[in-house]
């Protein structure tokens, strides 16, 4: 029997604040800069002389003027109104890898040992963080089975780039770059596997998935390969939560065809201990460390695609790579087929020093714990999820999901008119994050993608269930109540048919006033 | 000023279908899919939808036409429907249909929703054409046309958005097989023309996403892939549909959206040919075959372009075959594969596999066919 779990009552913050710009009065301020004393102000010279004339405003910024309390005021309701990942059972942002980061790692990224220090001092003068990167690296090499590492890239799709520039230098120093322009991807990758090369400037194939495994076939694949084949950009475990047990076969064919294999693992949460990129054939891999390896995420950064790549590569790496000469880390230059600098300087190193903490406290043990409590968790949640009238899971002959699982509403769209869009815009009235749908299009009509990593618990997991079961419930009792939602967040239901009109978005607040002239009162108070 | 809503129920479509006589067209038909004891399905079928929409009904005023035809199933819902035109009650036919649809082209109604099959829609494709935007809930028997919505709710949801201008339309196909044929298990389907449907993102898509280019780019985006890639020493054959007239409107030439045209160095060399023609035409010199996915049921041949039959494909040879498609339209057969039917077995068995289709200028799915 079904244990009953009792919902929280839950009302978020509503403080109906205006944007920052409408805020304030004439003359008020929030700190008053100091008059030079006579002394100093004859010994110098007007600031404004140094900068050049080209880029000197001709007139002052409107910018609003407010006090320090009140600017504090207005962030501190800002941010009362969000759903932050440490609020919440934060299970629905599959493929996000939202797990617990620990908060002790905090400490570590404010030592002034490292908010000290510059990245333009010398080498010699910053031998703890390269020691810590370098042994990060050594860490992350045994991980997937990879040579060597490059942590410049700010994000998971940064190192997807990165990788897509470096399978296109592979071929350019073999001159081949001419005729071979096409990367293969398969419709369940990330999107970023088909976007990064197509803005690397390759052709993209995408494999569709079999409508009975999910997966794509190795005969579509031997269809797409040529020798203008550059190479496979693939995902494992897709974005449905299915590995694709085959990976190797794929990786030789295209090996076979003269291109690369590059591993996205982004997924990798499930795979720790258990499944290598090395193993598998790949060329260059990379992982996203503020996702799997607990740096803290979400509101886009400061995150951390690392790329690692096999020996024969090594020299496509971006500049500098961190080196090791038994006594003292080095920043190596000297590798003239280096695809470049993907970003300033080393990349985001806090990323790397909680990440590091991290693995150190986890043990090799604890990573492979993490993995199998993670398939644990998904497949836990899949046989309560299956309870619940309305919810399908796509492709239900692949029984076992590893680290995520992608539901469809359909039958409850079918059914009462709720579809995914309505359940996940009704979740956040229960203080549940709202969850995402999947990438699109969607080949899996009405679709939802949880994630529950290894920092749920049962009872998490639990509740989760309940709140969508409860949801489920409403939807065929009252639908129109989903329909509307939400009735308890920050703001309520917004007009979706602006969301898709470029007339009416507005990127700046000068182009807010261009859009809404007239219709709105400037300057309002707070 | 209030909406306005048409409504053509075929009473009788479908009924075939329950006795197995493969559609109900033609009075012989009918009387004996009702001697075998066929029941209708459409008033239903108008139902669910009509109660779908009642909540929003002091919106829009109804138009219908009498008894069975729409007038039956608006009062048996509460409407109270503006009822137009007159009837045999019982004894309902094709030109009913033709007419109701011609009143509510003159009333200019915002939508002309119609209850039926392939045959009703083309009914209503003779006499409305693209000039309003119409959406058909399947009751029929064949459903080869791309204008029917897959349930009341979802017909339900995309009326009330048309209505409140939420929604764009698109073209979508009116085909329909020759039932005769069919009876006796042959198949020879035919476009017809495009019918204009209200057309929800949402169905691929979550609506806050936003970044998926609209079916009009996606269509100009494939074209200049295949302008620009055009070897002059070839002669490039364009199948019917919009996405490969899409094509011929970019090269600035005169185009037969449901027939095929054939085109060399980009300037157009032969318009709306036939098999015959075709044949000629290829006599000696190299082809290629431009097609798209035509109808819901994700045909690539032998559905509205008989034309490109077995022997010109034979000839051309599959590697100058070039499937293009909107990845919206691959999306919609939902994993469904793409099918030929040719005629020819053998050319069919060559056709079948994995192919390429176009979606964009520098992208490719490779899909299935069987």
């Amino acid at each position: 029997m079904r244990e009953a779990i009792e919902l929280k009552e839950y009302h978020a913050h509503a403080w109906n604040e205006p944007i920052i710009m409408e805020m304030g009065h004439k003359g008020e301020r929030g700190f008053i800069i100091p008059k030079l004393e006579g002394e100093i102000e004859k010994a110098t010279d007007d600031a404004t002389h140094y900068i050049p004339k080209k880029i000197l405003r001709k007139k002052m910024p409107k910018l609003p003027e407010l006090s320090q309390p009140h600017v504090l005021r207005h962030y501190l309701r800002l941010s009362q109104q969000t759903l932050g990942m440490a609020l919440n059972i934060d299970i629905g942002m599959g493929t996000c890898t939202m797990k617990y980061s620990p908060i002790i790692n905090e400490e570590l990224i404010k030592l002034p040992q490292l908010t000290d220090i510059h990245p333009y001092q010398d080498e010699i003068t910053v031998q703890g963080i390269l020691e810590i990167m370098y042994e990060f690296a050594t860490i992350i090499k045994e991980i997937s089975g990879m040579d060597e590492f490059t942590f410049q890239p700010g994000g998971g799709a940064h190192g997807i780039y990165t990788n897509a520039s470096i399978i296109r230098k592979y071929h350019e120093v073999n001159r081949e770059l001419g005729k071979r322009n096409e990367i293969i991807t398969t419709l369940f990758s990330h999107p970023a596997d088909a976007a990064c090369p197509a803005t690397a400037g390759f052709k993209i194939i995408t494999l569709y998935p079999d409508p009975e495994t999910g997966l794509p076939d190795i005969e579509a694949l031997k269809s797409a390969v040529s020798n203008r084949t550059a190479g496979l950009m693939i995902t494992n475990p897709e974005d449905t939560g299915i590995f694709n047990h085959m990976i190797d076969e794929f990786v030789a064919v295209i090996h076979e065809a003269g291109g690369l294999c590059s591993y996205d693992q982004a997924n990798s949460n499930a795979l720790f201990g258990i499944a290598r990129a090395k193993e598998a054939g790949f060329d260059v891999c990379h992982f996203n460390i503020h996702k799997a390896f607990s740096s803290p995420h979400g509101c886009m950064g400061p995150a951390c695609g690392v790329v690692g790549v096999k020996r024969e590569l090594a020299e496509f790496l971006p500049i500098p790579v961190i080196i090791f000469d038994g006594s003292k880390y080095h920043l190596d230059y000297d590798r003239p087929n280096s695809i470049g600098k993907v970003r300033q300087f080393l990349g985001n190193v806090e990323t790397i020093v909680r990440a590091y903490a991290w693995v150190l406290g986890m043990g090799a043990e604890g990573l492979m714990k993490v993995s199998e409590t993670s398939v644990i968790n998904t497949n836990y949640l899949i046989k309560k999820m299956l309870t619940i009238p309305g919810v399908i899971m796509a492709y239900p002959k692949q029984k076992i999901r590893l680290d995520q699982v992608r539901f469809s509403l359909e039958k409850l769209k079918e059914d009462t008119g709720v579809g995914t869009d309505d359940v996940s815009r009704r979740i956040v009235d229960f203080g549940v994050q709202e969850y995402f749908t999947s990438h699109h299009p969607w080949v899996v009509p009405e679709p939802f993608l949880p994630e529950p990593c290894e920092t749920y618990s049962k009872n998490d997991i639990d509740y989760w269930v309940a709140v969508i079961r409860h949801i489920c419930k409403e939807a065929y009792e009252n639908p129109v109540l989903v329909k509307t939602a939400p009735h308890n967040q920050s703001i309520s239901k917004i007009n979706e048919k602006h969301l898709n009109d470029p007339k009416k978005w507005a990127m700046t607040w000068r182009a807010y006033i261009r859009k809404t002239r007239g219709k709105m009162k400037n300057n309002r108070n707070s | 000023m209030k909406k306005k809503l048409g409504l053509i129920v075929n009473p009788i479509a479908g009924m075939g279908g329950s006795v197995g006589l493969k559609g109900t067209d033609g009075e012989d038909i009918l009387e004996k899919a009702k001697n075998l004891g066929a029941i209708p399905i459409a008033p239903n079928r108008t139902n669910e939808v009509l109660e779908e929409i009642s909540f929003f009904k002091e919106s829009f005023n109804l138009f219908t036409y009498p008894n069975e035809m729409g007038e039956d199933e608006a009062k048996a819902c509460s409407f109270d429907p503006i009822v137009l035109g007159s009837i045999d009650k019982g004894k309902t036919t094709s030109a009913n249909t033709k007419d109701a649809a011609k009143e509510m082209l003159k009333l200019k109604v915002d939508l002309v929703l119609f209850v039926g099959g392939d045959g009703t829609a083309r009914d209503i494709y003779e006499s409305v054409g693209d000039r309003l935007p119409t959406l058909g809930i399947p009751s029929g028997v064949k459903m080869h046309s791309g204008v029917f919505t897959k349930t009341a709710k979802i017909a339900g949801k995309l009326i009330m958005m048309l209505l409140r201008g939420e929604v764009t339309t698109r073209l979508a196909e009116v085909m329909d097989i020759d039932e005769e044929a069919f009876r006796q298990n042959r198949l020879s389907a035919k476009l017809y023309g495009y019918l204009k449907i209200p057309y929800e993102m949402q169905m691929v898509q979550s609506v806050k996403s936003g970044s998926v280019p609209t079916e009009k780019e996606a269509m100009e985006e494939i074209s200049w892939y295949i302008i620009d890639n055009m070897k002059d020493d070839y002669i490039y054959i364009i199948g019917p549909g919009t996405t490969t007239k899409t094509i011929m409107k970019k090269l600035g030439l005169e185009n037969t959206l449901l027939g095929v045209d054939v085109i060399h160095k980009r300037k157009l060399i032969a318009l709306d040919v036939n098999e015959a023609k075709l044949l000629e035409l290829i006599q000696g010199r190299k082809a290629k075959i431009v097609v798209t996915v035509i109808g819901g049921q994700g045909f690539i041949f032998g559905r509205g372009n008989q034309q490109i039959s077995p022997k010109v494909i034979q000839k051309i040879g599959k590697e100058n075959i070039i499937v293009i498609a909107t990845e919206n339209k691959i999306s919609s057969l939902r994993g469904k594969p793409l099918s030929v039917d040719t005629g020819d077995i053998k050319i069919d068995e060559m056709l079948r596999g994995y192919i390429r289709v176009i979606t964009g200028y520098t992208k490719a799915i490779i899909y299935k066919v069987v």
